[in-house]
C-alpha cells in the first residue's frame, strides 16, 4: 500500500481560496442603477435585520474558524508518515464527549433562536399607527400597480415616498395584493422581502429615513420575464412628495396640437389593457398611462424612458423584453409617430 | 453484443442494478451539467441574449429537477442497491424483481421528462420542457398560465420515477430489516446500512405527499378541479405546503447517502473505528424525525404568522445540533488516527471542510429574520450548492473512488485522480463561494439577465468562469474511469485494508455475493479476522 503523500501544500491553497473573495459590501451605485445592498438600509425594518445578521455572522465565524481549525490540525497533524505501518490506538467513542458537543451547540442555537424571535416580532408584528401613509400594490406579470387610496393617486413601476425623520415619522404600510401569479415585493434597503400572493393579503412596513431612489425586484419566479420586473422607489423631502401627489392628481394634459397622436391611441387596442384618465381608456390588465412621463423607466425598468425608447417600445416590446404580454400594435410609421408625440405629452 | 446488453435488460441481480442506477445518474448528471452550464454563460455578462428569457426558464428547472431527481435520488438507490446486501452478508434484496421494475421506472420517467425537449419549438428553443421551477408553485401550473404540455411533462415524468422510487426504497427497507447475517443486530450495521435504512423510510413518508400534490395538480389541469387555480378560489400555498413537506426531508434524502459514505470511508483511512457510534445512530433518527418539521423555512416571506415563522426558525435551527454532532464524530474519528490520503479521504476532506460552510449559511438562512432578505437570492444558490456539491457530490465522488475497485477488479488511477480533485474543488469554489455575494446584493434567483451597473457583473464573470475549470476537473474523471477499467492496476479483493463484509468476497463479487453465508460479531468483521488477539467485540 502506498503511504499518504504530504499535505501542507494542500491546506495552505484551501486557505488561499477562502480569502480571495474578501468584496467591499457598502457600495450604492449611481442614481438609474443603485446597487439594491442589504447591508445599506434606511429603513428601521432592514436596519433591524442588518443588526440581527452581524450578530449571527460573528457567531458563525467563531464556530467556522474552530471547526475547520480542528479539521486543519488532524489533517496535518494526524497524516499517516511514510513507512509507519502499526494502527493507531483504536478509540471507540466517549460518552462526556459527545454529551459536550451536543450541548454547547444547543446553547448557540437558543442564543440566536432568541434574537431571531425578538427581531420577527419588531418587524412583523407591529400595527399601523394612526398617522401613517398606506399603499396598495398589485403584483402583474411583470410590473408592478400602485395605488395610493387615501391619495386618489395611481401609478406604476415606481413608489414614490415621504422621507420619515426623527421629529415627523412618516411609516409606510404596504399592502400587497397579486392579480396573477405568485410575486414577490423585495426592496433590501427597504425591509426583507413578502410574497405577493393571489387569494391573499399581505402587508409590510417600510420607513425610509433618507432620500434618493431605492431598488428593487421581484424575487419569486413568475414566469417568462420574472428577470424584468424591477422596481424603484423614489424617497422625497415631505414637500416634494406632496408637490409629486398633487402633480399625479392631476387630470391628464390635453394637448390640442397631439390630438391626431390621441385619436389613434383611443382607435386601438391600446384602450382595452391601459387606463388613461379623459379617455375612454380603463382597461386594468396594463399600466396606467395618465402621467406616464413622470416616470423614469417603461416596461417595468426594462427601458429608460425616452421619447425613442418610447417609440419603440409601441412598435415592438418584445425587442425590450420578450415574451412581454402587451402585443406589438401593427401601426403604420407616422401613426406611430404621433401617437409617440402624443405620449410625450403625458406629464 | 446483444447478449450483454440482453442481459443488462433483463438482470435482477442487485449489483448489476446498482450499476445501472449510478451510470444513469452519473448521465444525467451531465446532461443536467450542461443545463448549467448554458445559463453560466448566459449570466456572464449583464444583457447577455445568448439564451432567450423561455429557453433560460426551461433550463433550470430542468436542471434542478434533473439533479434532484435523476441525479441525487438514483445515485442513493445505486449505492444502496450494490452495496446494501454485500454490507449484511445477504445474497440479494428482498423483492428482485420488484427492483428492477423500481430500477425501469425510474429511467422511464427521466426519459419522459426528457421527451418534453422535443416538442413544440424544438431543441434550441428547449422544445415543451418544463418551465415552471423543480418547485412547480401554483398558480403558475394551472392551465391559465402554463399552457401546452410543458407542465404535464414534469408532472408525469417525476410521477412515474417517483412510483419507482416508492418501490425501492420498500424493497431496500425490508432487506435490511429481514435478511442481516446472523450476529449482525441493529447495533452491529455499518453505519451506511444504518443511514441507508432511515432514507428509505423518509422517502416513504415524504413521496407520499408529493404524488398526492401531482394527482390534485394533475386534477386541476385535466379535469378542472380548484385545489390550486387561484382564478376559481384555489390556494396557492396548500402547494406550498405539500411540496415542502415533501422538499425539505428531500434534501435529507439526498444528503444522508453522502453521510453514509463518510461514515464508511473516513474511519477506514484514518485506521480507527468511527467515533461515537451510537451518537451517529442517534443523531440520524433525530434528522429524519425533525427534518419532516421544518419544512416551511421555505416559506417564511409567503406572509406565515410571526408565531408560525418563529416555530419554523427554531425547529430548521435544531437540525443543526445532529448535523453538528455527526462534523464532531468524524473529526473524533480523524483525531488520534495515521490518516492516509487517497482519492476517498481526499473529497470526504473536502466534504467536511465544505459542509461546514454549507452548515453554517444554512443556519443564517435558518433565522427567519434574515431570512426576510436571504431567501430566493442567489445567496441561496450558493448555499445549496455547498450542500449539494460539496455535501453529495463530493462524498459520490469519495465513493466511486472508494468502491470502484470492488466493482470493477480495478482500481482508479490516483495521479489522474488527482488532478480531478484540485481542478475541481478550485473551480467549485470560485463559482459558488463567490455566488454568495450577488446575493448579498440584492441579486434574485431565476433571472435571466440583468442590467450593468447594480454591483453583480463581475461577480457574475468569476462565478461563470469557475464552471469552465469544473467542466475540465470533470473530464479527468471521466477520462479515468473509462482508462482505469481497461488499464486500472488489479485491484485485489481488499485493497483498502478496510473492515466491512463487502471487502470479504471477491473483487468484482460473484453473482451470489458470498459463498458461505458470515457470520458477524462486531461492527468490523474484518478487523476482528485480521487482529484475532485484539478483535472488537471484546469493547463493544
Ligand atoms: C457544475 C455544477 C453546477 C452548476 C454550475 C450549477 C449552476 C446552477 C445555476 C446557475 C442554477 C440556477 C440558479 C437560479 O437562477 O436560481 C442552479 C439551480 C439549481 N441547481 Fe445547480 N449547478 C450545478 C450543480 C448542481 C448539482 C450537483 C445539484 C444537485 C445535486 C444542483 C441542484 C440545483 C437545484 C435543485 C437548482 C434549483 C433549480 C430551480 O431554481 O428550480 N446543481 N444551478
Ligand atoms: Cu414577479
Amino acid at each position: 500500500m502506498r503511504p499518504g503523500s504530504g499535505n501542507r501544500a494542500q491546506c495552505f491553497a484551501v486557505l488561499a481560496m477562502l480569502a480571495a473573495p474578501a468584496l467591499a459590501l457598502g457600495a450604492y451605485g449611481d442614481a438609474v442603477h443603485p446597487i439594491p445592498n442589504m447591508f445599506a438600509p434606511v429603513s428601521p425594518p432592514a436596519e433591524a435585520i442588518r443588526q440581527l445578521s452581524f450578530l449571527v455572522s460573528a457567531i458563525a465565524a467563531g464556530i467556522f474558524l474552530t471547526v475547520s481549525g480542528i479539521l486543519f490540525w488532524c489533517v496535518w497533524r494526524y497524516r499517516a508518515r511514510p513507512g509507519d505501518d502499526r494502527e493507531p490506538p483504536q478509540v471507540y467513542g466517549s460518552n462526556p464527549i459527545e454529551w459536550s458537543w451536543t450541548i454547547v451547540p444547543v446553547l448557540i442555537v437558543l442564543v440566536l433562536f432568541l434574537a431571531t424571535w425578538r427581531t420577527i416580532d419588531e418587524i412583523q408584528a407591529s400595527e399601523p399607527p394612526p398617522d401613517s401613509l398606506h399603499v396598495t400594490i398589485i403584483g402583474h406579470q411583470w410590473w408592478w400597480e400602485i395605488h395610493y387610496p387615501d391619495l386618489g393617486v395611481v401609478t406604476a413601476n415606481e413608489l414614490h415616498l415621504p422621507v420619515s425623520t426623527a421629529d415627523a415619522r412618516r411609516p409606510t404600510y404596504l399592502t400587497l395584493e397579486s392579480a396573477d401569479v405568485i410575486h414577490s415585493f423585495w426592496v433590501p434597503q427597504l425591509a426583507g422581502k413578502m410574497d405577493v400572493v393571489p387569494n391573499r393579503t399581505n402587508r409590510l412596513w417600510v420607513e425610509p429615513q433618507v432620500t434618493g431612489t431605492f431598488l428593487g425586484q421581484c424575487a419569486e419566479y413568475c414566469g417568462t420575464q420574472h428577470a424584468r420586473m424591477l422596481l424603484r422607489v423614489i424617497v422625497h423631502e415631505p414637500d416634494d412628495f406632496e408637490r409629486w401627489a398633487a402633480a399625479q392628481r392631476a387630470p391628464a394634459a390635453s394637448d390640442p396640437s397631439v390630438a391626431e397622436g390621441r385619436a389613434i391611441f383611443q382607435r386601438t387596442a391600446c384602450v382595452n389593457c391601459h387606463s388613461l384618465d379623459g379617455t375612454i381608456a380603463d382597461g386594468r390588465f396594463g399600466p396606467d398611462l395618465t402621467h406616464l412621463m413622470s416616470r423614469t423607466t417603461i416596461g417595468a425598468g426594462a427601458a429608460l424612458n425616452t421619447p425613442e425608447n418610447l417609440r419603440a417600445w409601441i412598435e415592438d416590446p418584445n425587442t425590450f423584453k420578450p415574451g412581454v404580454l402587451m402585443p406589438a400594435m401593427k401601426l403604420d410609421d407616422e401613426q406611430i409617430d404621433k401617437l409617440t408625440a402624443f405620449l410625450v405629452t403625458l406629464k | 453484443m446483444w447478449t450483454k446488453v440482453h442481459e443488462w435488460a433483463v438482470t435482477v441481480d442487485h449489483k448489476k442494478l446498482g450499476v445501472m442506477y449510478i451510470a444513469s445518474a452519473l448521465g444525467f448528471f451531465l446532461i443536467a451539467g450542461l443545463e448549467a452550464t448554458l445559463m453560466r454563460i448566459q449570466l456572464a455578462f449583464p444583457n447577455n441574449d445568448f439564451l432567450p428569457p423561455t429557453t433560460f426558464n426551461r433550463l433550470f428547472t430542468m436542471h434542478g429537477t434533473t439533479m434532484v431527481f435523476l441525479v441525487g435520488m438514483p445515485m442513493f438507490f445505486g449505492f444502496a442497491n450494490y452495496l446494501t446486501p454485500l454490507m449484511i452478508g445477504a445474497r440479494d434484496l428482498a423483492f428482485p424483481r420488484l427492483n428492477a421494475f423500481g430500477f425501469w421506472l425510474f429511467l422511464f420517467g427521466g426519459l419522459l421528462l426528457y421527451f418534453s425537449f422535443l416538442g413544440g419549438d424544438g431543441l434550441y428553443g428547449a422544445g415543451t420542457a418544463p418551465d415552471v421551477g423543480w418547485f412547480a408553485y401554483s398558480p403558475l401550473t394551472g392551465r391559465a398560465f402554463s399552457r401546452g404540455n410543458s407542465t404535464d411533462y414534469w408532472t408525469l415524468g417525476i410521477l412515474v420515477s417517483g412510483l419507482g422510487s416508492t418501490a425501492t426504497a420498500l424493497n431496500l427497507a425490508t432487506t435490511i430489516i429481514t435478511m442481516r447475517c446472523p450476529g449482525m443486530t441493529y447495533g452491529k450495521m455499518p453505519l451506511f446500512v444504518w443511514l441507508m435504512l432511515v432514507n428509505c423510510i423518509l422517502s416513504l413518508v415524504i413521496l407520499t405527499p408529493l404524488t398526492a400534490a401531482q394527482v390534485m395538480l394533475l386534477f386541476d389541469r385535466f379535469l378542472g378541479a380548484h385545489f390550486f387555480d387561484t382564478q376559481a378560489g384555489g390556494s396557492a400555498v396548500l402547494w406550498q405546503h405539500f411540496f415542502w413537506f415533501f422538499g425539505h426531508p428531500e434534501v435529507y434524502v439526498l444528503i444522508l447517502p453522502a453521510f453514509a459514505i463518510a461514515s464508511e470511508v473516513v474511519p477506514v483511512f484514518s485506521r480507527k473505528p468511527l467515533f461515537g457510534y451510537p451518537f451517529m445512530v442517534g443523531a440520524t433518527v433525530m434528522i429524519g424525525f425533525i427534518s419532516m418539521s421544518v419544512w416551511a423555512h421555505h416559506m417564511f416571506v409567503v406572509g406565515l404568522s410571526p408565531a408560525a415563522n418563529t416555530f419554523f426558525a427554531a425547529s430548521t435551527m435544531a437540525i443543526a445540533v445532529p448535523t453538528g454532532i455527526k462534523i464532531f464524530n468524524w473529526l473524533g474519528t480523524m483525531w488520534g488516527g495515521k490518516i492516509r490520503f487517497r482519492m476517498p479521504m481526499m473529497w470526504c476532506t473536502a466534504f467536511i471542510f465544505s459542509f461546514v460552510i454549507a452548515g453554517l449559511t444554512g443556519v443564517m438562512l435558518a433565522i427567519a429574520a434574515w431570512d426576510f432578505q436571504l431567501s430566493d437570492s442567489y445567496f441561496v444558490v450558493a448555499h445549496f450548492h455547498f450542500v449539494l456539491i460539496g455535501g453529495l457530490l463530493f462524498n459520490i465522488f469519495a465513493a466511486i473512488y472508494y468502491w470502484y475497485p470492488k466493482v470493477t477488479g480495478r482500481m482508479l488511477d490516483e495521479k489522474l485522480g488527482r488532478l480531478h480533485f484540485w481542478i475541481f474543488v478550485t473551480g467549485f469554489y470560485i463559482t459558488f463561494f463567490t455566488m454568495h455575494f450577488p446575493g448579498l446584493l440584492g441579486m434574485p434567483r431565476r433571472i435571466y439577465t440583468y442590467d450593468a451597473g447594480r454591483g453583480w457583473d463581475t461577480l457574475n464573470l468569476i462565478c461563470s468562469l469557475g464552471v469552465a475549470v469544473q467542466a475540465v476537473g470533470l473530464l479527468f474523471f471521466v477520462w479515468n474511469l473509462i482508462r482505469s477499467y481497461r488499464k486500472g492496476e488489479v485491484a485485489g479483493d481488499d485493497p483498502w485494508d478496510a473492515w466491512t463484509l463487502e471487502w470479504s468476497t471477491t473483487s468484482p463479487p460473484p453473482e451470489y455475493n458470498f459463498e458461505r453465508i458470515p457470520v458477524v460479531h462486531s461492527r468490523r468483521p474484518l478487523w476482528d479476522l485480521k487482529h484475532p488477539q485484539d478483535p472488537d467485540w471484546k469493547y463493544e
